[in-house]
């Protein structure tokens, strides 16, 4: 049978996506048709880097959530027939082409490049989202008081940041630890802060008004509480649970990435209290949870949104390093980073197995970077 | 002066200790403990047989007194002995590091000039499209870790596929001697990615000075172009680039273990990947010293620079 040409590899690829250009252009026509309603959002639109980078990013967003339609085959499947096979060869029981080949196992490596970006885009997010939630309520408060909580928040902050990445990794995300309670004990002190930022968030706003603080403050226990026994495994009634080795690799990125996070918060905190608005409410008899969370919190929304985007990218490479190495990932998965570390073997006969997933990773965190180029310029607008 | 230098020091010190106890009591645990076994002796070991060959070995005594007992070999400089290698660490350690420490030297003399040159260049006319560009270009540096341009550089220079085999794909003749031919690639490849941010860096810097009064006047005075960006702003603009240029370090580590076992260069880093897959703990706490000390020397550095490069800050004493 004869291979595809290139120019047909090419189309083949663009029809695959064609979810993607759909979901794409419906969220760019009406995004940019809403543009005046939608703030800081809508304001993207006027800025042809934010454009591309949210462009980018929503590729990969929509990549993943269609990714069993956009595939061709399963990722896990081998197939003799395409064992390093060049972009374009058939596979002879199904006749379908092996977009951009196969590689050294016989897998389809569109497919698994599709594939991998599910993991990412799951992780990568929550785990930032959650260092920023952890960075938050640690940051407010040190750079709020300052004195002796902001030293000592600030030297265990330090002393991870200090720490080089690659071997907290090293010695965080092996199969031992997990035999051990390390990864669940970190699992649990860090899933309880976003409850406990929740319930603070609403009572030191509503606890004169008890009606309104309990319509709020029952579903963040309820939901809030079902998650964090979830994600623990200290209750599991549904069964859905994360994998060991999942959860292992979020609680270590979330446990890297929050110092950071935690003096960004502290750095935009010390700043934003010495405005007058903080002043006027601390003359009003404001509680300090209720200024930190209700009137510094808001105002520094802008610096911490685009430092969430630049974060989601670091993940993602954080990630790809973990996979890479071969920490923690299942050794079929077709994680990004250990594709290209299964690829680059054979990278110098065959750079078609290693290639997609080293774009996929680029694409992706470069979209992020001009995302959060563009919100910076755009937020310095006003 | 002097007494910032010595709290620094004294933060310094404590960082290091606790550091180097997190990572000492990481890889005594239990069950790596009974990995280390198996693999010093066989994988058939019987849990009895682990348990006996630890409490000989002297592994089960209390963990402070064991980190206490190394500590003190330490501050002798008596790193302790390599399973791995079996060698003492002193003798496998320092050679590799020097190895590590000529990758490091010629990323940072390729690395730092071609950022200068971008930030400066790009933070010199603001929002032109020569700044546009760079700055995009910076942007895809950063975009781009090292095991992901390390790839593409492998397939673009090194392949037979695209033809352009101007670089090797592996450095291990690198080891004897460096030629661009063999030592090229992992060298470009963790100067891009460290580029972009220090390229960055100088940009807003390089931008903010611009706008700055003295160079203002310098324009109305008739100096040209040229002058005003060589010899007003400048000098001015490379004070913020510098703290950064020294904070790359910490990252330049997790670079040096990619980049390393991408083109197979047994230095550093190459070193660390084995101590950490062999359970090797005197090993692995020794490298795990030399890089939290150049991580916090660094910090140090660029603090004292800092201050030394800007007139205008002043320590309180």
């Amino acid at each position: 049978m004869e291979p595809l040409s290139t120019a047909q590899v090419f189309s083949g690829v663009l029809v695959q996506f064609t979810p993607v250009w759909i979901g794409l252009i419906v969220i760019m026509g009406l995004s940019a048709y809403f543009k005046a309603r939608l703030s800081l959002y809508g304001r993207l639109f006027d800025s042809p880097i934010g454009m591309i980078g949210l462009g980018l990013v929503l590729f990969w967003v929509l990549t993943a959530l269609f990714a069993d339609q956009i595939a061709l085959f399963d990722p896990l499947d081998q197939f003799r027939a395409l064992k390093n096979k060049p972009p374009g060869t058939l596979e002879p029981e199904s006749e379908i082409a092996a977009l951009f080949g196969g590689d050294n196992l016989g897998r389809d490596v569109f497919s698994r490049m599709v594939h991998g970006s599910r993991t990412v885009m799951l992780i990568a997010p929550a785990a930032t989202i959650f260092a920023l939630m952890v960075g938050i309520s640690l940051g407010l408060p040190a750079g709020y008081y300052g004195g002796s909580i902001d030293t000592t928040l600030s030297f265990v902050a330090n002393l991870v940041l200090a720490f080089p990445v690659i071997l907290l990794f090293y010695l965080l995300v092996t199969p031992e630890i997990r035999q051990t309670a390390i990864p669940s004990g970190l699992a649990a002190v860090l899933f309880i802060i976003p409850i406990v930022f929740f319930i603070t968030f609403f009572y030191s706003r509503f606890s004169t008004r008890p009606d309104v603080l309990w319509f709020y403050l029952i579903p963040t226990i309820v939901i809030g509480g079902f998650t964090y026994l979830h994600l623990t495994n200290i209750w599991n009634p549904t069964g859905l649970r994360m994998e060991p080795n999942t959860l292992n690799i979020f609680v270590s990125v979330v446990f890297v990435t929050s110092p950071a996070a935690f003096r960004i918060v502290r750095g935009l905190t010390m700043d934003i209290k010495t405005r007058d608005y903080v002043a006027a409410a601390q003359t009003r008899g404001e509680g300090p949870w209720y200024i930190m969370l209700w009137e510094v919190l808001p105002n520094a929304r802008g610096p911490l949104i685009v430092d969430a985007c630049l974060r989601i990218g670091y993940t993602t490479i954080l990630l790809g390093t973990l996979g890479f190495f071969g920490l923690g990932v299942e050794p079929e998965s077709p994680d990004w980073g250990m594709t290209i570390n299964q690829g680059r073997k054979l990278l110098r006969l065959y750079p078609h197995a290693a290639l997609p997933p080293a774009l996929a990773i680029m694409t992706l965190v470069l979209g992020l970077n001009l995302l959060a180029d563009g919100l910076r310029e755009q937020s310095l607008k006003d | 002066m002097l007494s910032f230098l010595l709290r620094r020091l004294g933060v310094m010190a404590l960082t290091a200790l606790c550091l180097t106890f997190i990572v000492f009591a990481l890889v005594n645990l239990q069950p790596n403990l009974e990995k280390l076994a198996k693999e010093q002796n066989n994988m058939r070991m019987t849990d009895q047989q682990v348990t006996v060959w630890l409490e000989e070995e002297g592994y089960n005594r209390p963990m402070l007194t064991r980190y206490s007992e190394w500590l003190g070999g330490v501050l002798r400089g008596n790193m302790g002995d390599s399973t791995r290698f079996r060698a003492p660490v002193n003798e496998v350690l320092w050679e590799r590091l020097a190895l590590t420490g000529k990758l490091m030297f010629w990323v940072m003399v390729v690395m730092v000039p071609m950022a200068l040159i971008v930030g400066v260049l790009a933070g010199m006319r603001e929002g032109t499209l020569q700044d546009r560009t760079l700055s995009t270009v910076a942007i895809a540096s950063t975009a781009t870790p090292e095991y992901v341009s390390g790839v593409i550089l492998t397939v673009i220079f090194a392949s037979k596929v695209v033809g352009l085999e101007w670089f090797s794909g592996s450095s291990t003749k690198a080891m004897e001697g460096i030629t661009v031919y063999n030592f090229g690639l992992p060298v470009l490849t963790m100067a891009l990615y460290g580029m972009g941010y220090i390229a960055r860096m100088t940009r807003a810097s390089m931008a903010e000075v611009m706008t700055a009064q003295y160079i203002r006047t310098a324009r109305l005075k008739g100096v040209s172009f040229r002058n005003i960006v060589i010899k007003h702003a400048l000098r001015n603009a490379l004070i913020a680039p510098f703290t950064v240029i020294m904070l790359q370090f910490p990252w330049l580590l997790t670079g040096v273990v990619i980049v390393e076992s991408l083109f197979n260069y047994k230095g550093f880093g190459w070193l660390l990947v084995e101590a950490a897959g062999n359970n090797d703990i005197e090993l692995l706490l020794s490298c795990s010293i030399i890089a939290v000390v150049v991580v916090l020397i660094t910090q140090l550095i660029s603090d004292i620079g800092y201050v030394y490069l800007n007139p205008r800050i002043r320590v309180q004493a």
